[in-house]
């Protein structure tokens, strides 16, 4: 299936989508009377047009990327880890866990400790899917969405129980002190004589970078990838050639729950301070669209992902200056956007795949 | 004829400054996750937020929130753009707006259903437990099987202290009478299960219940949906629901949410906000019940002639309706 050029399979494709996918969306925004072409400019300058507004984007990128990437890491084992709402609600009670013991410290001590705690809260999540994928044969689409219903209520049990701030009648923990407190990015431009705007971006934004980094060295460079790639691509062959399917299967979905899980860095530490009920808000089921954008690479992860950034952020503001667009509407041009470029991908595809066929039957 | 003229001259003059600190005052509102049209809590925040603006043409800007996540997103985001005053009603707000009303000394907030203790923001609370009593000896009155239902939303104090109430008003007309009581759930979702709502309520009547009252938000339409299809009585919550099943809800216990929005925004504009807390209730008409044409044929002047009896005892004072929330327990069950 190699007949259109490289640039046209990661550039025009992805493009095309995004045009048609806002082009019903602007259509959804005309059938409820409001101007689609305001309702644009508002997403795109509330989401990059101030530092504000970028502050923000990146925020919510941060999100993306981490169960961007756990998605893409299953994607490759030929795995589809749909679990990742699930390990990241688990990796905040992770996160929580390490902030409120030791949050009278500093963060230099509590940060460390907070991302392998998440870590492993969210890969013991998907531990046992795994296990039961390489061992019983369970399905592991069935078992992880399965997952992040028990992690939900799960997680409800302890906002209600054990993590409860002591009075409150929120659903939430205490507020960390100073020392659980990641720094936000205003804060590391003062460091540098700088000024921002106070956003919710933080420290842990490099931290998603760093995996970027780490998971492309892990899948391409590295013997277990090599393992990890021949897997997905071919199982009877992988398994012929002295692959062990069940560590493969077991350690790929624990590097995608901790991945997953570390997202809570972003959200509990970084940005609420707190463990709250739904810190995840619906990330993990957005990493599932970022990695199939993205071709499951990380470039490609981190591109979708502050895509996903945009919309999100833009989506917000335009709830805030159009009221007439409810969240539900937004809700529906967001799913829009992730139909056509994640579940829609072939409609393009293929009329674009014959134009290069006649092209190069023309030459 | 000077009197009048001089008098004709200040009003327009208080017309003119009134005017004036119109285009200074951009007051914002910010619903909880059940939704603008909950029909309930909800709803009465945006009713006292249009009211403001039908009545001083000044614009105010809203959000809904999606999730508890966004609660400091929003405040932060009204105030970083300069409205004043930001109101919010939930009392899930309380901790998101000690943060941020810390940020922001300049600016004024109100909350209404948690009391927070700062300097720029004014707290309002209701006594539920005062209008859930008089409900609650309407839904008695109204009773041939002896057993009233109770659903409520959110596990939490607050709405224990609606139950408390209510039940208390059940047991002062009919000592014997057994009261069922439910919750939806333990997280914010529970405002919003209308679904559930419904099936708490048919198991109720199951149970032999013919009044069911819910304190749910939008969970509640489900109740008084099911009571309706069930042929029983439901009584709404917060706005008045009478009319949501015409004919079919008793009465509705209004907690005046409305009036707490309207008033913040109102004195912001007269440059007349105090912070502090104030607590609603039926003595300042905070909370009452609901009577209108739908459930006039309902409602028979003995049982109001009893709960207005009530009503001025509580202001009395010769009853004292016992608050939840003060010691979390209930005398009565």
């Amino acid at each position: 299936m190699k007949s259109i050029p490289r640039w046209a399979d990661l550039a025009l494709i992805p493009f095309l989508n995004l045009f048609l996918a806002f082009f019903v969306a602007g259509l959804v925004v005309v059938f409820i009377g409001e101007d689609p072409f305001r309702a644009m400019k508002i997403m795109l300058t509330g989401a990059l047009g101030s530092d504000y507004g970028i502050g923000y984007t990146l925020f919510y990128t941060t999100n993306f990327i981490f169960t961007g990437l756990a998605v893409a890491v299953a994607f490759h084992g030929s795995l589809f880890n749909i679990g990742g709402e699930g390990q990241a609600a688990l990796g905040g009670v992770g996160v929580a866990v390490v902030a409120l013991t030791l949050d009278g410290t500093h963060w230099l001590i509590t940060f460390p400790l907070a991302i392998l705690s998440a870590a492993i809260f969210g890969a013991l999540w998907a531990l046992v899917p795994a296990y039961l994928q390489a061992k019983r044969g369970s399905h592991i689409v069935i078992t992880t969405i399965m997952f992040n219903y028990i992690g939900a209520k799960l997680l409800g049990f302890l906002m209600n129980g054990p993590l409860k701030k002591e009075g409150s009648m929120a659903p939430e923990s205490r507020r960390f002190e100073d020392g659980a407190q990641l720094p936000f990015m205003q804060d590391i431009a003062g460091w540098f004589g700088m000024e921002m705007t106070r956003t919710p971006l933080n420290i842990s934004f490099f931290v998603a970078l760093i995996c970027c980094v780490l998971v492309w060295l892990l899948i391409w460079k590295s013997k277990f990838g090599y393992e990890l790639r021949a897997f997905g691509f071919q199982q009877p062959a992988a398994i012929y050639a002295g692959i062990n399917p069940v560590k493969i299967t077991v350690i790929t979905m624990v590097v995608s729950g901790a991945l997953a899980g570390m997202m809570a860095l972003n959200t509990v530490m970084g940005e609420q301070q707190k463990l709250v009920l739904d810190h995840v808000q619906g990330a993990g089921f957005v990493g599932i669209a970022v990695a199939l954008m993205g071709r499951s690479h990380p470039v490609g992860v981190l591109l979708a992902a502050i895509l996903f950034g945009v919309l999100y952020q833009g989506g917000t503001e335009l709830a805030f200056e159009i009221p007439a667009i409810s969240r539900d509407m937004i809700v529906t041009i967001q799913a829009l956007v992730i139909l056509f470029m994640g579940a829609l991908e072939n409609l393009v595809r293929f009329p674009v795949e014959g134009m290069f066929a006649r092209l190069s039957r023309g030459n | 004829m000077h009197f009048l003229k001089s008098l004709a001259l200040t009003a327009a003059a208080a017309g003119l400054a009134g005017a004036s600190f119109a285009a200074d005052i951009k007051p914002a509102v910010i619903f909880d996750i059940g939704g603008k049209f909950d029909g309930s809590f909800n709803e009465a925040s945006f009713r006292g937020a249009e009211r403001f603006k039908e009545e001083t043409g000044i614009e105010y800007r809203e959000f809904e929130i999606q999730s508890d996540a966004q609660r400091e997103q929003a405040l932060r985001r009204f105030a970083q753009q300069g409205n004043n005053p930001i109101v919010v009603a939930g009392f899930a707000y309380g901790s998101a707006m000690e943060a941020v009303a810390a940020e922001f000394p300049d600016t004024n907030f109100a909350i209404v259903d948690m009391v927070v203790d700062l300097p720029n923001v004014r707290s309002v609370v209701f006594n539920e437990h005062e209008g859930s009593y008089l409900v609650g000896m309407m839904a008695a009155m109204k009773s041939e099987s002896g057993t009233v239902g109770f659903v409520g939303g959110m596990d939490i104090p607050l709405i224990r202290k609606f139950a408390c109430g209510y039940v208390q008003g059940v047991k002062a007309v009919n000592a014997d009478a057994t009261v069922i009581q439910n919750m939806t759930g333990t997280t914010g979702a529970a405002w919003n299960d209308p679904v559930k709502g419904g099936e708490l309520t048919r198991s109720q009547v199951d149970q032999g219940a013919d009044v069911v009252y819910h304190a749910a938000g939008g969970t509640g339409r489900g109740v008084l949906q099911a009571a309706a299809d069930a042929g029983i009585l439901g009584i709404g919550v917060d706005s008045n629901q009478n009319g949501m099943q015409p004919g079919k809800v008793l009465t509705s216990m209004l907690k005046r949410v409305d009036v707490a929005v309207y008033n913040a925004m109102m004195d912001a504009k007269n440059d007349a906000f105090t912070p502090g807390f104030s607590v609603l209730g039926v003595a300042q008409d905070g909370v009452g019940y609901a009577m209108d044409d739908n459930n006039k044929d309902l409602v028979s002047s003995d049982m109001v002639d009893a709960v207005e009896a009530a009503k001025a005892k509580i202001i009395a004072g010769e009853i004292a309706v016992h608050d939840y929330t003060s010691d979390d327990s209930c005398p009565v069950s």
